[in-house]
């Protein structure tokens, strides 16, 4: 899903570095600073592995914030990772991720459901049976059928084009449905049926093993038909949660308060702490990351880490060191090496880049080994289940020997020149084709660089392969981050050749029918471990056929709260954790 | 006066509807250029893995199929007569001025412009109050004592008024302020003046500064100058001549005289304040137009753009307008013709 | 101030260092402003005196002083750069040493000024009336009404028509001649004693002209004040000054009775003037007599006669011209000149040159 990637503008972000480290830290004060939050001690990557500072006192305001909007707060419009973090809160999916730090915090528990999903033998028929005693915030009792109307209505793209299309894709909808809006009766008993008010049934086109994810999604979280008003249902979604909006003002603020008809004995994994829940939209990204230094705001919502202003003070003030917790998350920035450009349509050649490029100075692009991240050497994430590392390529500054070697072979001793696209308006895509071009030349590869604008960047130029053939354009680069931490969570999207559309394309790069082949296989392994095993395979054949030049394993530097309880960094979303943070 | 009131409204409609024109072919113009399809626009407005189909589904739903003199009609029969939207469970109605829906938030513009109008008003009435008065005084007292330390000392800071950019003071005033001594309020503070007039200016007071700053550097510059100008004039040695104190021949004729260029330039910086202080509202995270503007143009969100366009436009045209005829008012020279 | 003697104003006679007879009495007024490229002496050693009802004519080309004397006299240059030395006794007040507050309570009402360009001396921005009144109330405790009714009369009184109506124009809707009127009428709005006039009619055209100069003979007449007209142009004051100062680099190089001026004048520089000057007795396509060279930088004033670089008659001197400073001094009662040459001399030259090539012409 999407990460809210930070606007850096760099030049702004270098003024305010010295601004700010000229006025001397701007005095953390611990405003919320309790009695048990001085138990805990920080230091650097405490919520990591472990809870910081656990409580289970209630009361108090949990001040969020971030500094644009995300796409929405309706469970079937919204892709970002932070939102489906954030949802929870306030809706109850089937299925969730348990709230514990690292590893922990990917495993799938029942959410709404009472237990994780029943398959069928073959794999297509997926069972959820609902906890009794479950109501919305109008006292309303939750039934199967609101789910499956949540589900429904998320189907249409049109009303909500935001969320992700995984029902769409999978279930077996008949053929005469186009939505629950404009034929609402038509039967879809077909891909859900309810046999009565706890259980809920989903019938898939073909197997698919990890369905528990998809009922891990925010379209699962009820929503009564009778309240729903389609693209104003935004305006305030009906909670299933421990809380509930009291104010929605779009692009501004919202406000949550406590739910008063969620049972907490109808739900093991909330601990519902805080009183009042305040998210503040579009604050300025510089201010927010001095807000919740200070102490004045808890948590930065989008969970990306600081601003390049900030970055250097928090690394470099020992005091705010111990505050920072530098997790892995499940994105890879890499650069597509597309093989319907000439001479890249050789594998050699392909190979050839990866030899020469420097992987050291393509980290620093990156902003390091905190802020960037770790060396990728492959492109899915150590974070998914079922990594393997890959040892295919060096990973220092290059190997020079090795990329002529791959050049001859290719049958290009002398080198080639090809076209690489980047974002013009990102400085660190800027900084990765600047290294690149600079380290390809060692061995007589010349790249041509072109930058293009950010909104039009998939659609129009790196993502449409009419372009990028046209152009040829044999190299880009941009990142991409799992929708859950597993290989299909990560790798469908991108490496499934079949995907590949007209335009917006993310997967430019991986055409192969033996990984086609590969993925059909893992989707209809109902086995976890053979399914990881797969994806692990996906992976080994994007690298061995170089298909990308993989740059960093993304690293965030988050700066963790000093007003709040339980705070942990979930290895589900690689950002903390937002259903059981309190207020110290 | 009154035909030339008349005659300039009608122009000032005319002109908006050209740099409606403008606005809206620029938003589709120039992705055409670069070979959009209809398809690869509503790209822009759908989740990261959307089909072709759920693509085709949002082109056709933001009318991107249709020619673009069609979408212009639409757009514009919906500001005379209003419109009426799909919101998938329904249709609602968007009652006249009705600037479109936002491809994004799906929220019709107009009454979420309306509703950031009064935080860009107190923001930029607050700041012109400040920065006219500091600004004014400034240059004043620095063309009188020209070449001395306080002129010497003013100008120097004018510079850096001028030069140092918004977000850079902001933040740091902020830091300083707000988080370091506490004594003003958070970034993204903000309380209507109806509801608790001490509260509002409170928390708009550090932006309303930093604000000022700016613009009160350049105003002193100006006034300086003017007033370098003015006192050298015949008239003020007549009023020298005539016996009046210098209090009156400083304020009354070298100031007034001073002051008429800097009417014109004051009505226009309001004017573009008025839709919008960028900047300022993004730095200080006060949710005004110009914020709705940055994240309209960012997200690509064709309604918003037009709307927070036009909004601008209007204010620009109407604060050209008043410029004139105030020029008319404080330069009895002046004919309006 | 010091009771100072000054050799220059010796001359003049009556008084000197002892308080003055004269209703205006200016003693070695020096006016001189430190700038960047040096002193400017502006006004260098000036005496003159003035009764009431009686008119002094100051001439001399652009850039002799004339302008700063009269600033000065009004006090204008107190305050700033300008450094002032001497003395001006304005009916028994000494101006130089008095305090600043003290001469702007003066200004506009004991004495006024009427200036050359009437159109930029105005301030734009206010109606002509607005400036009238503006000025008379500075000096008058009276309402606006009032002091709107005096300022209808002024207007009226120096003859402009329908002034109830005009009153209330701007400057720019005025003419030439009329803005000149609106000027003189604020200028006398206070019935001043002293008026000073600085080139009040170079701006009009030649009929205007003599409108204005006949109107402020008549005013002076009636209002019985001192009058100074400033100006290059000697034919200005051939009618209405009884006095003629000619100034030359901040100095006074003539002085004495107009019809001594006009009639047996002794300067050599005075004498270009009369050759330079338009007389409706004389053709007036014919050429003038401009005097040769540029009037002197007031920084670096040459040594000796200042005038000596542009001076025909140095070779009569013995070598005196750009050695020794030539002192003002009499060369009949009331008459004075500052030069070099012999007295039997330059009435010689007088006779026999310069008038008949004048009248020949
Ligand atoms: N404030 C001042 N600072 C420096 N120099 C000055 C100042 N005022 C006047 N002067 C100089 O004094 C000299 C005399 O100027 P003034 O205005 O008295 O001449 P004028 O005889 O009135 O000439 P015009 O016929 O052109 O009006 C000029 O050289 C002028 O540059
Ligand atoms: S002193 Fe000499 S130079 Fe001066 S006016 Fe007389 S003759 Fe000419
Ligand atoms: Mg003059």
């Amino acid at each position: 899903m999407k990460k809210k990637s930070a606007l850096a503008v760099t030049a702004v972000g270098a003024a305010l570095a010295l601004g700010l480290s000229a006025c001397g830290g701007g005095g953390a004060s611990q405003s919320q600073g309790g009695g048990e939050s001085a138990a805990a001690k920080h230091t650097m990557n405490a919520a990591l592995e472990n809870v910081f500072n656990p409580s289970d006192k209630k009361g108090g305001t949990l001040k969020m914030a971030i500094s644009e909007d995300w796409d929405s707060i309706d469970p079937g419009d919204t892709y970002y990772a932070l939102s489906w973090n954030l949802i929870r809160i306030y809706g109850r999916p089937l299925v969730t991720y348990n709230p514990a730090p690292g590893a922990k915090g990917r495993e799938l528990v029942p959410d709404l459901a009472e237990s994780l999903g029943t398959p069928s033998d073959d794999g297509k028929t997926w069972t959820y049976k609902l906890r009794e005693g479950v109501k919305f915030e109008d006292g309303t009792p939750i039934t199967s059928k609101d789910v499956k109307y949540a589900v429904l209505r998320s189907l249409d793209k049109k009303t909500f084009p935001n969320g992700p299309t995984y029902f769409n894709d999978w279930l077996d909808l008949p053929k005469d449905f186009k939505s629950v809006y404009e034929t609402p009766d038509v039967n879809t008993d077909q891909a859900i049926e309810t046999p009565d008010d706890r259980t809920i049934v989903f019938h898939l086109k073909k197997p698919f093993g990890g369905f528990d994810n998809f009922a891990a999604l925010p379209s699962t979280i009820p929503v009564p038909k009778d309240k729903d008003t389609g693209t104003k249902y935004r305006e305030h979604p009906i909670a299933s949660g421990p809380y509930m909006f009291e104010t929605v003002q779009t692009g501004k603020q919202y406000t949550l308060v406590r739910n008063p008809h969620w049972d907490p004995a109808t739900d093991p994994i909330r601990k519902a702490l805080p009183d009042r829940y305040e998210i503040y939209l579009g604050v300025n990204a510089d201010d927010l990351d001095n807000r919740v230094i200070s102490g004045d705001l808890h948590v930065d919502l989008a969970g990306t880490g600081v601003q390049p202003a900030a970055l250097g003070r928090v690394l470099s003030d020992p005091q705010l060191k111990e505050r920072v917790d530098n997790p892995t998350g499940a994105r890879t920035w890499y650069i597509p090496i597309v093989p319907d450009v000439k001479p890249l349509d050789n594998v050699e050649c392909r190979k050839a880049i990866i030899y020469a490029a420097d992987r050291v100075s393509l980290q620093q692009a990156y902003g390091g080994e905190f802020a960037g991240g770790e060396i990728a050497t492959g492109l899915m994430p150590p974070s998914i289940d079922g990594w393997k590392r890959i040892d295919l390529y060096p990973t220092g500054t290059g190997d020079l020997e090795k990329a002529k070697e791959a050049l001859a072979k290719c049958g290009q001793p002398n080198g080639f020149e090809t076209t690489m696209a980047y974002r013009s308006d990102r400085p660190k895509e800027k900084a990765t084709a600047e290294s690149l071009q600079q380290s390809l030349a060692r061995v007589g590869i010349k790249l041509n660089l072109k930058g293009y604008p950010t909104s039009d960047y998939f659609t129009l130029y790196f993502g449409k392969p009419s372009f990028v053939k046209e152009n040829g354009i044999g190299l880009g680069t941009h990142g991409w981050g799992a929708d859950w931490n597993d290989g299909f969570g990560f790798m469908s999207q991108i490496t499934d050749s079949r995907t590949i559309r007209e335009s917006g394309n993310y997967n430019i790069s991986i055409k192969s029918p033996e990984i086609d082949k590969l993925i059909d296989q893992a989707n209809e392994e109902t086995d976890k471990a053979k399914r990881d095993e797969l994806w692990a395979q996906v992976d080994y054949k994007v690298m061995e056929e170089a298909f990308v030049l993989p740059i960093v394993w993304s690293k965030s530097v988050l700066v963790r709260p000093t007003g709040a309880t339980n705070v942990f960094v979930t290895g589900a979303f690689d950002m903390y954790d937002y259903l059981n943070m309190g207020v110290a | 006066m009154g035909t030339y009131i008349i005659r300039r409204l009608i122009g000032a409609v005319f002109m908006l509807i050209v740099v409606s024109m403008v606005t809206f072919s620029i938003f589709f113009v120039v992705p055409r250029l670069a070979g959009a399809t209809p398809m690869d626009m509503a790209n822009r407005y759908v989740g990261r893995a959307a089909t072709a189909e759920i693509v085709a589904d949002q082109a056709e739903r933001l009318g991107f199929n249709d020619p673009l003199v069609v979408q212009y009609g639409r757009w514009i029969a919906g500001v005379f007569f209003g419109a009426e939207y799909d919101t998938g469970a329904g249709v609602e109605q968007c009652p006249a001025p009705c600037f479109g829906y936002s491809f994004i938030t799906r929220q019709p513009v107009w009454p979420d412009l309306m509703d950031r109008l009064p935080v860009t008003v107190s923001l930029a009435v607050g700041a012109a109050v400040l920065w006219l008065i500091g600004g004014i005084a400034t240059g004043v007292v620095s063309a009188l004592k020209r070449g001395s330390l306080f002129d010497r000392a003013a100008m120097g800071v004018a510079l850096a008024g001028v030069s140092l950019p918004i977000f850079f003071t902001g933040i740091a005033s902020l830091v300083v302020f707000s988080y370091g001594l506490g004594i003003t309020a958070p970034g993204g503070s903000y309380t209507p003046f109806t509801e608790n007039p001490v509260e509002w200016a409170y928390n708009m007071i550090l932006p309303w500064t930093t604000l000022a700053f700016l613009y009160a550097a350049s105003y002193a510059r100006l006034t300086r100058a003017g007033m370098l100008e003015t006192m050298s004039e015949d008239y003020i040695r007549t009023a020298r001549a005539k016996g009046l104190p210098e209090s009156k021949v400083i304020v009354k004729h070298g100031l007034r005289g001073a002051l008429t260029p800097i009417v014109t330039i004051f009505g226009l910086d309001f004017g573009l304040l008025l839709g919008g202080a960028v900047l300022t509202e993004s730095t200080f995270s006060l949710n005004g137009v110009g914020k709705y503007a940055v994240n309209a143009i960012m997200k690509n969100d064709l309604p918003q753009i037009m709307g927070v366009t036009m909004l601008t436009a209007f204010f620009v045209v109407i604060a050209n307008l008043i410029v004139d005829l105030l020029y008319a008012v404080v330069d009895p020279r002046v004919r309006l013709s | 101030m010091t009771e100072k003697t000054s050799e220059q104003a010796a001359p003049t006679g009556g008084g000197q260092g002892g308080p003055p007879t004269s209703f205006l009495e200016v003693r070695d007024l020096r006016i001189h402003f430190p700038t960047d490229d040096g002193l400017v002496k502006s006004v260098d050693g000036l005496s003159f005196k003035l009764e009431r009802g009686k008119t002094l004519g100051i001439v001399g080309e652009s850039g002799s002083g004339k302008s700063v004397t009269s600033l000065g006299i009004l006090g204008l240059h107190k305050g700033g750069r300008a450094r002032i030395s001497g003395e001006i006794w304005l009916d028994g007040e000494e101006l130089v040493s008095a305090s600043i507050e003290q001469v702007r309570r003066l200004r506009g009402k004991k004495m006024a000024m009427i200036f050359q360009d009437p159109l930029s001396a105005m301030h734009p921005y206010y109606t002509v009336g607005d400036q009238i009144i503006e000025a008379y109330r500075v000096h008058h405790d009276v309402s606006k009404q009032v002091a709107r009714k005096h300022a209808i009369e002024m207007l009226a009184r120096v003859g402009i028509p329908q002034p109830d109506r005009r009153v209330d124009s701007y400057p720019h809707e005025f003419s030439g001649g009329m803005r000149q009127r609106a000027m003189i009428a604020m200028a006398l709005c206070c019935d001043p004693e002293l008026l000073i006039a600085d080139e009040p009619t170079t701006a009009l055209d030649v009929t205007v002209q003599a409108q204005i100069l006949d109107l402020m003979r008549d005013l002076q007449r009636d209002f019985n004040a001192a009058l100074i007209i400033i100006t290059h142009d000697l034919g200005v004051v051939a009618e209405l000054a009884d006095d003629i100062l000619v100034m030359y680099a901040g100095k006074a190089v003539e002085y004495g009775p107009a019809e001594d001026i006009f009639e047996r004048p002794e300067h050599p520089y005075t004498w270009g003037l009369l050759g330079s000057m338009p007389r409706l007795d004389r053709e007036p396509t014919e050429r003038l007599m401009p005097i040769k060279g540029t009037p002197p930088s007031l920084i670096n004033v040459p040594p000796g006669c200042a005038f000596h670089p542009r001076c025909g008659y140095t070779d009569r001197t013995g070598g005196r011209c750009n050695t020794e400073v030539p002192e003002l001094v009499p060369t009949a009662p009331g008459h004075l000149v500052r030069c070099h040459l012999g007295v039997p001399e330059r009435r010689a030259i007088w006779e026999n040159e310069i008038r008949r090539n004048l009248e020949s012409t």
